[in-house]
């Protein structure tokens, strides 16, 4: 063991020494792991950064009632009375003056001009109440002042000012027939709410001419079994037909189906290109072996074996590989990282995501990249272990 | 009278060629004594190498066996084979084949990698090898910094220091010019009255096959020199 282990060892910093005569294939080939490796970490850093935007939205305490049978906001509605009617349920935390902590909404799509594409986007203009802000998990005010009630005036989520026109505090702009004012711009520390515009549901109600309804009603609940009692509650209650949901839970059911949908289409992409980095890792590996074929006749003539040889070629190839995959993931990080982008979520609107190249995505792509070099290599490693010495000793 | 180390008994060998079937050696039977020093002479094509890499088991027979110091290697597995040459030949090539990446001393030193030889024994032999073939000051020197000659001395040295009994030289002296050529020949024929080295030497040079104490002459797959080699 002792034995192949020194030749294997003694060949592959043989074969790592002569890269630099190489530099032409070696380079192709690592290009090629660079790109795939970029590209996967790039699809993964999407689905990622969505994930944590979405996972990051929403309170465990934090009640979302729904229509029955609805899966997003856009397709539930409740008339006022019925608003009331949960407002008013057991289960619910109330504030300092006895109020219940409910904020009944209104989720409307408008359109916007994406500022990188110039083409409209749908943006979610959701009207609150009051109470809306504070059931915001991490809301902050980050410039300009809030919307006041009764007023055509909004405050816009940082995702949403950064990323579509006309935004910026202090600017008009018209959604429909109506002309907003944007009185301000908030935080909700980097979740799904950044992406979205507020208004007062009164005005958002009377400028869309929708009555007196709602969509989703908000609520904290009040202890660790509130959620229940209030479901059980409107469970029971005749004049609703409900679902009660976990804030956080709802957000984290939402981001799944977006980051599937993300890695179904982006995983193909990358499988086609580990195949086309197969083939030039194949090539560089080919065109090493043949480079130094009379070495490596040499070397077995002097004695050295056919398996060290051919786990020496291997270990090259999986060298150049891990090389390429820490370049990919290298421009992966520094292109990708925190780079803010929006997508159409099933809420249909945008959201506004970072993408988030993590450590333990950087690995999947290494990892992905030592599989290419390994694949890559083992038809020239059998090549370099079989070769006929005699006939190589003669090359030129 | 010096004792039989290389055996020959009816050797042949053939390669396929399409549907053809090439017959490079036939029969051929010969023994070579330790210490001796044997030229083998004969036109291109006339399987002079073909039976230097059968004596040094980069090839096997199609018939016939090959015995070296009592063993017959001509069943050896490969591997076995590769670690049989480890110990047993050095090898001489017309291109020196020298590894680029490596420095002379390194070069030398590849053979020693395949003992269980300490770092500073390995360097302590390599050293004693470059020494012999008048190369010490060169021990740094990459190949492209060497001339020919020199390339050929390192050659030898890496050949010699994992001390084999048998030196077997392809066209030794095919790509030096003739003074140097003598110079390579000298050194080899030192190595082999004055070390006991056994070798045999595949050469179209007369002057070369010269400094052998016995030519054989190969043509058309037949040994048909020197009878009194031929059992």
């Amino acid at each position: 063991m002792f034995g192949w282990l020194t030749q294997t060892a003694a060949l592959a910093a043989l074969n790592l020494r002569s890269l630099p005569r190489r530099p032409g294939t070696a380079a192709v080939a690592m290009s090629g792991i660079a790109a795939l490796t970029g590209v996967f970490a790039g699809v993964l850093s999407m689905a990622s950064g969505f994930e944590k935007t979405m996972d990051g939205t929403g309170r465990a305490d934090v009640a979302l009632v729904l229509r029955s049978g609805s899966t997003a906001e856009l397709n539930s509605r409740f008339t006022g009375e019925q608003a009331d009617v949960i407002r008013y349920a057991p289960g619910i935390a109330r504030d300092a003056e006895g109020e219940p902590e409910v904020s009944a909404e209104l989720f409307w799509i408008v359109n916007a001009v994406g500022k990188s594409s110039g083409t409209e986007a749908n943006v979610a203009l959701r009207g609150i109440q009051p109470t809306g802000y504070s059931l915001r998990k991490d809301y902050r005010l980050a410039e300009g002042r809030e919307f006041t009630p009764g007023r055509f005036e909004l405050v816009v989520g940082r995702g949403a000012r950064s990323q579509f026109m006309g935004l910026e505090p202090g600017q008009t702009i018209r959604f429909g027939k109506t002309e907003w004012l944007v009185t301000g711009m908030f935080e909700t520390g980097g979740s799904v709410f950044e992406s979205e515009l507020w208004c007062d549901v009164n005005v958002l109600q009377s400028a869309y001419q929708l009555g007196n309804g709602f969509q989703v009603v908000r609520a904290r609940v009040d202890g660790a079994d509130g959620r229940l009692q209030l479901e059980e509650a409107l469970g029971d209650d005749q004049r609703l037909s409900v679902d009660v949901w976990s804030e956080k839970q709802f957000y984290s059911d939402q981001a799944e189906d977006t980051a599937s949908l993300i890695n179904n289409i982006g995983l193909p992409i990358s499988i086609l290109m580990g195949i086309g980095a197969v083939f030039a890792a194949l090539n560089a590996m080919y065109a090493s072996i043949a480079a130094r074929a009379r070495e490596l006749a040499t070397l077995r003539a002097v004695g050295f074996g056919s398996f060290p040889t051919a786990l020496a070629t291997l270990l090259e190839s999986v060298v150049l590989a891990f090389l390429g995959g820490v370049l990919g993931c290298a421009i992966a990080w520094f292109a990708l990282n925190g780079f803010q982008a929006s997508t159409l979520a099933s809420s249909f609107s945008q959201v506004v995501f970072n993408f988030a190249v993590t450590p333990d995505l950087l690995g999947r792509g290494i990892v992905a990249a030592l599989i290419v070099g390994l694949v890559g290599g083992i038809f020239p490693a059998v090549r370099a272990a079989t070769a006929q010495v005699t006939s190589a000793l003669r090359e030129l | 009278m010096a004792r039989e180390l290389i055996r020959l008994a009816e050797v042949s060998k053939n390669y396929r060629k399409g549907r053809e079937l090439v017959r490079v050696l036939e029969g051929i039977s010969l023994a070579i004594e330790e210490g001796d020093f044997v030229g083998l002479m004969g036109p291109s094509g006339s399987g002079k190498t073909t039976l230097l890499n059968l004596l040094g088991g980069l090839d096997k027979p199609t018939s016939g066996d090959v015995e070296v110091d009592g063993r017959n290697i001509s069943n050896l597995s490969t591997g076995a084979l590769a670690k049989w040459r480890a110990s047993n030949i050095g090898f001489i090539f017309q291109f020196y084949n020298l590894l680029p990446v490596l420095t002379a001393a390194r070069n030398v030193g590849l053979p020693l990698l395949l003992t269980s030889l300490s770092a500073s024994q390995r360097k302590k032999h390599v050293n004693t090898a470059l020494q012999l073939v008048g190369l010490a000051d060169r021990a740094k020197h990459y190949p492209r910094e060497l001339s020919g000659g020199q390339e050929q001395r390192v050659a030898i040295a890496r050949a010699i220091v994992s001390d084999p009994p048998i030196l077997l030289c392809d066209e030794p002296t095919g790509d030096l010019d003739r003074a140097t050529a003598d110079e390579i020949m000298s050194l080899l024929q030192r190595l082999n009255r004055d070390y006991g080295k056994t070798i045999v030497m595949v050469t179209h040079d007369p002057r070369a096959a010269s400094f052998a104490h016995r030519v054989l002459h190969l043509d058309k797959g037949e040994l048909g020199a020197a009878p009194e080699e031929i059992h």
